[in-house]
């Protein structure tokens, strides 16, 4: 019988603290967009949640929402984790060579030189 | 089978209330589909439409079967050789109806959307949660099921009271605006008809003024967090002391609202009798 009444507002992270691009300008307008979010879910069988899509939502309660009436319909999932994209930081693709081609000639780093015991799951 | 001390006719007749207002509350939200503020939620209040259309498929199935049970005839506009769901849904006149007159209401602007919603949604669960101790089992099951989409609507349409009602002007406005004109529908709701005090009274249905209370209570909760006045209270900030309250849709006495729902809803069938597709 607990109903929910919870206050969330869009910025309880600061925006100082945040990754998005400040103009250094004072004026607060109303927001005529909401902010994007990341959306992750957990399946019954899943051990981690996994990166689904986004969407938008004027803050992370509303996002929850959205995400459990987006694409949690058809029985996807049993837990939800929104992040706003702001907040993610991507590695650049013009990286690509230095961060992943060194690994590749590497193959004594893949466990595949021993024999996994059959009760040993999820590796 | 499932009941013994209520006669068939009231019994269907209350069925048909409950299915009256979760079908025409869903049809109602189902006119913003497509036209939702954002896509989110367009598809937030469209997955209520169908949680709410569904259920009252579930009480109009149960409906068709007591009725057909008895013998009884409750399609005064359509020879029927037998009712079901869609007979009952799709062939009744206005007068035959037994919504309330809160759900009937148009859908205005989101605001006005939310707050219906809410009202009803506060409404419904208390409703439900009483019905799922009904004497009748198919009662009990249907509102069981029922109470968990009904505990998303209220958790959905109270954070958008509060969202409204603590935001800007603009919103703030709006949401005042809805309280104004939804108010005077919510007396109803815990005014009993004859047939929904046979019912609870028969241990089937709620006692409807004991749910008065706690309604109010969530309500006030709701209206404080969002800084709205609550109209019902009579102290400071309360829109009228003791407001009037319409009544009358769940004897079968709608607005004006209802009959071109109707026509829309009913209209396929009318048209073209008993097509399928």
């Amino acid at each position: 019988m607990n109903f929910h009444i919870r206050k969330q507002y869009y910025g309880d992270i600061p925006d100082e603290k945040g990754s998005g691009s400040s103009n250094g300008s004072k004026i607060t307008r109303p927001q005529t967009e909401w902010p994007l979010w990341e959306v992750f879910i957990r399946n019954k069988q899943g051990l981690d949640h996994k990166h689904v899509g986004s969407l938008h939502a004027a803050d992370a309660e509303m996002a929850i929402e959205n995400a459990r009436d987006v694409y949690t319909r058809r029985m996807e999932g049993i837990s939800i984790w929104v992040v706003e994209s702001r907040y993610v930081h991507a590695s650049n693709p013009d990286d690509a060579e230095s961060f992943y081609d060194p690994a590749s000639d590497k193959i004594y780093r893949h466990p595949t030189f021993y024999r996994l015991p059959d009760e040993l799951k999820h590796i | 089978m499932h009941n013994t001390n209520l006669e068939p006719a009231i019994l269907t007749e209350y069925l048909l209330h409950l299915a009256d207002d979760a079908l025409i509350l869903g049809h109602r939200n189902s006119e913003w589909c497509g036209h939702g503020p954002v896509l989110e939620q367009d598809i937030a209040l469209t997955n209520i439409a169908l949680d709410l259309i569904g259920q009252g498929r579930n009480f109009y199935q149960y409906a068709a079967s007591t009725a057909n049970q008895s013998g009884l005839r409750i399609l005064q506009t359509v020879e029927e050789k037998e009712i079901n769901e869609d007979s009952l849904a799709y062939l009744r006149d206005t007068r035959e109806f037994r919504n309330c007159l809160l759900v009937e209401q148009t859908n205005g602007d989101w605001a006005k959307t939310i707050m219906r919603q809410f009202l009803f949604s506060s409404f419904q669960y208390l409703l439900y949660s009483k019905l799922q101790e009904s004497r009748d089992s198919v009662i009990a099951g249907i509102s069981a099921k029922a109470l968990k989409e009904v505990t998303y609507h209220m958790r959905w349409s109270g954070e958008w009271v509060i969202r409204l009602g603590d935001g800007t002007e603009e919103s703030r406005h709006r949401i005042m605006q809805a309280i104004t004109e939804l108010w005077t529908y919510t007396g109803e709701l815990f005014a009993p008809t004859d047939y929904e005090k046979s019912a609870a009274d028969a241990g089937i249905g709620a006692n409807l003024p004991s749910l008065k209370t706690e309604w109010d209570k969530r309500v006030a909760e709701v209206f404080h967090e969002a800084i709205l006045p609550h109209p019902g209270g009579t102290g400071e900030g309360g829109l009228t002391a003791d407001p009037w309250m319409q009544s009358g849709g769940k004897s079968g006495l709608h607005s004006e609202h209802l009959g071109f729902i109707l026509t829309e809803l009913q209209f396929m069938q009318r048209a073209y009798p008993a097509c399928e597709w």
